[in-house]
C-alpha cells in the first residue's frame, strides 16, 4: 500500500434488478475482498433458501436478522474494499420505500455516486430519481453504469441511445460530468477487467475510474472555513495561558500569521500557531483536524467560525433550503425545531413551504406539509444568525440537520439555497 | 486538500478526530471504552491528538471479564498510567457477586455477559456518551450501525429504527437515562488499524505478535490452553507459532497460525489472508448469523 493512498466514499443506486447486488458482489470479488468464511456463510444460507446452486452475493450486503429471514434490505450498509491504489467505502442503500432517505443519507458523504440501469429497460423513473437526488445532494461524480450488455447482444447503438436520452435529461439537472460504462456485472465486463466482448468501448473499466478519478477537488479549496468544536484550556503548569481553538478546517487552508475574522462577532485577529500533537504547523489544509492558537485574547466559544476576510460567508437569520423530511411524523408548521449547522444549535421555525418535488416527474406541486422521502423548497428563519455558505459553494457550511426537540430524532437535512 | 497529499490514514485520523471532539463538546458526561486491545490502543493515540495538551474530557473505562489475558491487563494499565488519565475499572465478577449475572458454569465464555456490567457501570457514572472502538468491517450487524448509536433507557439498540446520519452532522441528543455509543473508527478497517499501529508505533500488547504457545484443537478452532482451557481427554496440547488478531475471552479467542512478529509483517500476512478477523478468532461470533446482532439489541456495546 503506497503512503498516499486515497479514500474514495461511493454510493451504488439500482435495484436488485438491474444487478445491483451482483455488480458490488463482482467488485468485491475481483478485487479479493470477499473472505472464505464469509463465502461459505452466504453459500450455506443460499442452499438453505433452495438456492439452485448459484450464491447469492446481495446475502454478503444484509446484515440483519430481520433482512436476511424476509430477504428485504433496510438500512445503509457500510461496506469496504481496497486495492493498491485506493481505499473505498461503498454506502450500499436499499431500493424499496425509504429510499430517498436512504440514499440521501449515503449520497451526504459521497464522493461520487453509481447510477445502475438494466440495459433493456433504459431510462426509468426511478433512473430518474437517483439522478435527481445525487444532483440534490451535490455528489461530486456521476457513473452511468449500463448493465445487463450481455442480454442486449453486447449493442453499441443500444447503449449510444441510452446514454444521449440520460445526458439529455441530466442536463436539465445542470449535470454535466458524467461518466457512462457499458457492463456485463454478471460476466465481469467492464466491471474489474475489460473482458471481451465490448472492445468498441474506448473508456476504461469501471474499478479503473473509482481509482483514478480526481477527488481532490470536491473540497472547496478557497474560501477557508474553520467551525470551532471545542475550546482547549489545559489549565496546567506548562500550559497555563494556553486557549487552543479545536476543530477541523472543513474548506480552505491556513497558514500562521493569517488574518481572520470571527463569526458571527466579526472581529479580527491573526493565527499564532497551528498547533498538532505531532507538532507545530506552519500551513494546514482542509480535512485536517488541528488547534489553532490567536495573537488577541477574544472571548470564542463553540458555535464560532473563523473565516478569512477576503472570502466571507453569508451571517442572516432568514434564508431558504431544499430539504428532505426523513421522519415518518410530518412536518408541523406550527412547531419550533432544532437545526444543527456545523456545530452551532439553533432552534428554528419553517416561514413556508415554496414548493415540493415529485422525484420521479420534477414537477413542483404546492403542500401544506412534508411526509417521509419528501423533498421540498422551505423558507426558514432561525433564533440566532447562522454562518453559511450556499451548499453549491461548500458542502459543509450549506448543510444542516433538523431535530425534533421532543423525540430527539433526526427528522429532516437542509442544503442551503 | 490542494498542495498536500493526505493518505487515507490522515483522512480518518481526521474524521475520528472530529468525532471525539463532538463528543466532548456536546454529550455531558462521556466515557472512552478502554480495553487494552489493539482497537482501543489507536482510540487511545487519537484522543491524544484530539486534546493535547490538556487532558482528555472524559474517563477511560474498562469492563474486565475477569477472563482477559494477562498481557492485555498489564498494557491496559500501563498504557492508562503513561498517559496520566484516569481508568475506571468494572468487573463481571462484581455483577455475579450482585447476582445480576447467573453463570451456568464457572469457566462459560463471558462476552455476552459484558452488556450486563457495563449498563451498571453506565448508570453507576451517569454516562450519556460511551466512546468505543468498534469497527464496521467487523461484523454484519455492525455494518449497518450509525457512528452515533443512539441506545434506549434499556441500553437496546434498535437496528430499524435508527437516526439518519448525515454529512458529519451528527445528532448526540438524548434524554436523562438514554446514552448513545459512539465509534469513531466506524470507518477503518483491519488493515488501517494495523497501518496506523506501524505509522504511530504503537505499543500494544506482545501476544499480538507471533509467538509459540500450547493450543488444542476444539470446535473446529484453536484454543489456547490456559487455567481457563484446559485439555479435556482425548484432546492433544500441540506448540504452535500463533498470533492473536483479537484479545477477548480467553475461553473463546482463538489465535491464527502466524510468524508476524512486527506491525509491518502482520499487515502483510493481513494484505493476503482470506478470513475475517471475527470469522477466525471470536468462537462466541459462530453460535449463530446473528449472534453481534443479538448481543447489541441487548446491551452490547
Amino acid at each position: 500500500m503506497s503512503n498516499t493512498t486515497q479514500l474514495l466514499r461511493f454510493i451504488t443506486a439500482g435495484s436488485v434488478d438491474d444487478g445491483k447486488s451482483t455488480l458490488i458482489g463482482r467488485l468485491l470479488h475481483d478485487s479479493k475482498s470477499i473472505f472464505e468464511d464469509q463465502l461459505s456463510a452466504i453459500t450455506k444460507t443460499s442452499e438453505r433458501r433452495g438456492g439452485m446452486g448459484a450464491v447469492d452475493l446481495s446475502l454478503l450486503t444484509d446484515g440483519l436478522q430481520a433482512e436476511r429471514e424476509q430477504g428485504i434490505t433496510i438500512d445503509v450498509a457500510y461496506r469496504y474494499f481496497a486495492t493498491p491504489r485506493r481505499k473505498f467505502i461503498i454506502g450500499d442503500t436499499p431500493g424499496h420505500e425509504q429510499y430517498t432517505r436512504n440514499m440521501v443519507t449515503a449520497a451526504s458523504t459521497a464522493n461520487l455516486a453509481i447510477i445502475l440501469i438494466d440495459a433493456r429497460k433504459g431510462v426509468l423513473t426511478q433512473t430518474r430519481r437517483h439522478t435527481f437526488i445525487a444532483s440534490l445532494v451535490g455528489v461530486p461524480h456521476i457513473v452511468l453504469a449500463v448493465n445487463k450488455m450481455d442480454m442486449v447482444g453486447y449493442s453499441e447503438e443500444t447503449f449510444d441511445a441510452i446514454c444521449a436520452e440520460y445526458r439529455a435529461f441530466a442536463a436539465q439537472l445542470g449535470l454535466h460530468e458524467m461518466t457512462c460504462i457499458p457492463m456485463s456485472a454478471l460476466n465481469g465486463d467492464m466491471v474489474v477487467e475489460r473482458g471481451e466482448n465490448l472492445n468498441w468501448y474506448k473508456g476504461t473499466p469501471l474499478l479503473e475510474l473509482l481509482e483514478h478519478v480526481v477527488i481532490d477537488h470536491d473540497i472547496n479549496t478557497t474560501d477557508f472555513r474553520y467551525p470551532v468544536q471545542w475550546v482547549c484550556r489545559p489549565q496546567t503548569q506548562e500550559y497555563h495561558d494556553f486557549r487552543g481553538y479545536m476543530g477541523r478546517i472543513e474548506s480552505g487552508e491556513i497558514a500562521t500569521g493569517d488574518e481572520i475574522t470571527i463569526l458571527p462577532s466579526g472581529r479580527t485577529t491573526k493565527v499564532k500557531e497551528i498547533v498538532t500533537y505531532d507538532g507545530n504547523l506552519q500551513r494546514a489544509y482542509a480535512p485536517q483536524s488541528v488547534t489553532l492558537t490567536l495573537t488577541d485574547e477574544i472571548d470564542i466559544s463553540r458555535g464560532d467560525m473563523f473565516v478569512k476576510s477576503a472570502t466571507m460567508p453569508q451571517a442572516t437569520k432568514e434564508f431558504e433550503a431544499m430539504l428532505c423530511w426523513l421522519s415518518e411524523s410530518p412536518l408541523d408548521l406550527n412547531r419550533k425545531y432544532i437545526i444543527k449547522h456545523t456545530t452551532r444549535v439553533v432552534k428554528c421555525v419553517f416561514a413556508r413551504l415554496e414548493y415540493r418535488v415529485d422525484v420521479n416527474t420534477l414537477e413542483q406541486h404546492s403542500s401544506a406539509t412534508l411526509n417521509m422521502n419528501d423533498i421540498a423548497r422551505v423558507a426558514m428563519k432561525v433564533q440566532q444568525p447562522l454562518v453559511f455558505d450556499s451548499y453549491k459553494k461548500n458542502r459543509f457550511t450549506g448543510s444542516f440537520i433538523v431535530i425534533d426537540e421532543a423525540t430527539n430524532n433526526t427528522v429532516a437535512a437542509g442544503m442551503i439555497i | 486538500m490542494s498542495n498536500q497529499p493526505f493518505t487515507h490514514l490522515d483522512v480518518l485520523e481526521s474524521e475520528s478526530i472530529h468525532i471525539m471532539r463532538e463528543v466532548a463538546a456536546e454529550c455531558k458526561n462521556p466515557a472512552l471504552l478502554f480495553s487494552g486491545g489493539k482497537d482501543s490502543i489507536v482510540m487511545l493515540r487519537l484522543a491524544e491528538k484530539a486534546f493535547r495538551p490538556a487532558r482528555f474530557p472524559f474517563p477511560l473505562v474498562h469492563i474486565d471479564t475477569e477472563h482477559n489475558f494477562p498481557e492485555v491487563i498489564a498494557c491496559r494499565d500501563k498504557l492508562a498510567a503513561d498517559l496520566g488519565e484516569r481508568l475506571i475499572v468494572r468487573s463481571l465478577d462484581g455483577s455475579i457477586k450482585k447476582g445480576t449475572i447467573v453463570l451456568k458454569n464457572a469457566d462459560q465464555g463471558r462476552n455476552a455477559f459484558q452488556s450486563v456490567t457495563l449498563l451498571e457501570t453506565i448508570a453507576e457514572f451517569g454516562f450519556d456518551a460511551c466512546l468505543g472502538g468498534a469497527r464496521r468491517d467487523e461484523e454484519k450487524a455492525r455494518a449497518k450501525e450509525r457512528i452515533f448509536s443512539f441506545r434506549d433507557e434499556f441500553g437496546q439498540w434498535d437496528p430499524k429504527n435508527q437516526r439518519p446520519e448525515l454529512w458529519d452532522t451528527y445528532n448526540t441528543r438524548v434524554h436523562a437515562g438514554e446514552n448513545i455509543r459512539v465509534f469513531p473508527i466506524s470507518n477503518w478497517t483491519e488493515m488501517d488499524i494495523w497501518e496506523y499501529i506501524s505509522r504511530e508505533k504503537l505499543y500494544i500488547p506482545d501476544i499480538y505478535y507471533a509467538h509459540e504457545r500450547e493450543v488444542i484443537r476444539r470446535d473446529n478452532g484453536i484454543l489456547p490452553v490456559s487455567h481457563l482451557v484446559q485439555p479435556k481427554s482425548g484432546e492433544i496440547v500441540e506448540k504452535m507459532m500463533v498470533r492473536f488478531r483479537t484479545v477477548g475471552d480467553m475461553t473463546c479467542t482463538c489465535p491464527v497460525e502466524s510468524h508476524a512478529r512486527n506491525a509491518q509483517e502482520i499487515i502483510e500476512e493481513t494484505a493476503i489472508t482470506r478470513i475475517t478477523e471475527r470469522g477466525a478468532t471470536r468462537m462466541d461470533d459462530q453460535t449463530s448469523e446473528a449472534s453481534m446482532e443479538l448481543r447489541k439489541k441487548e446491551g452490547y456495546f
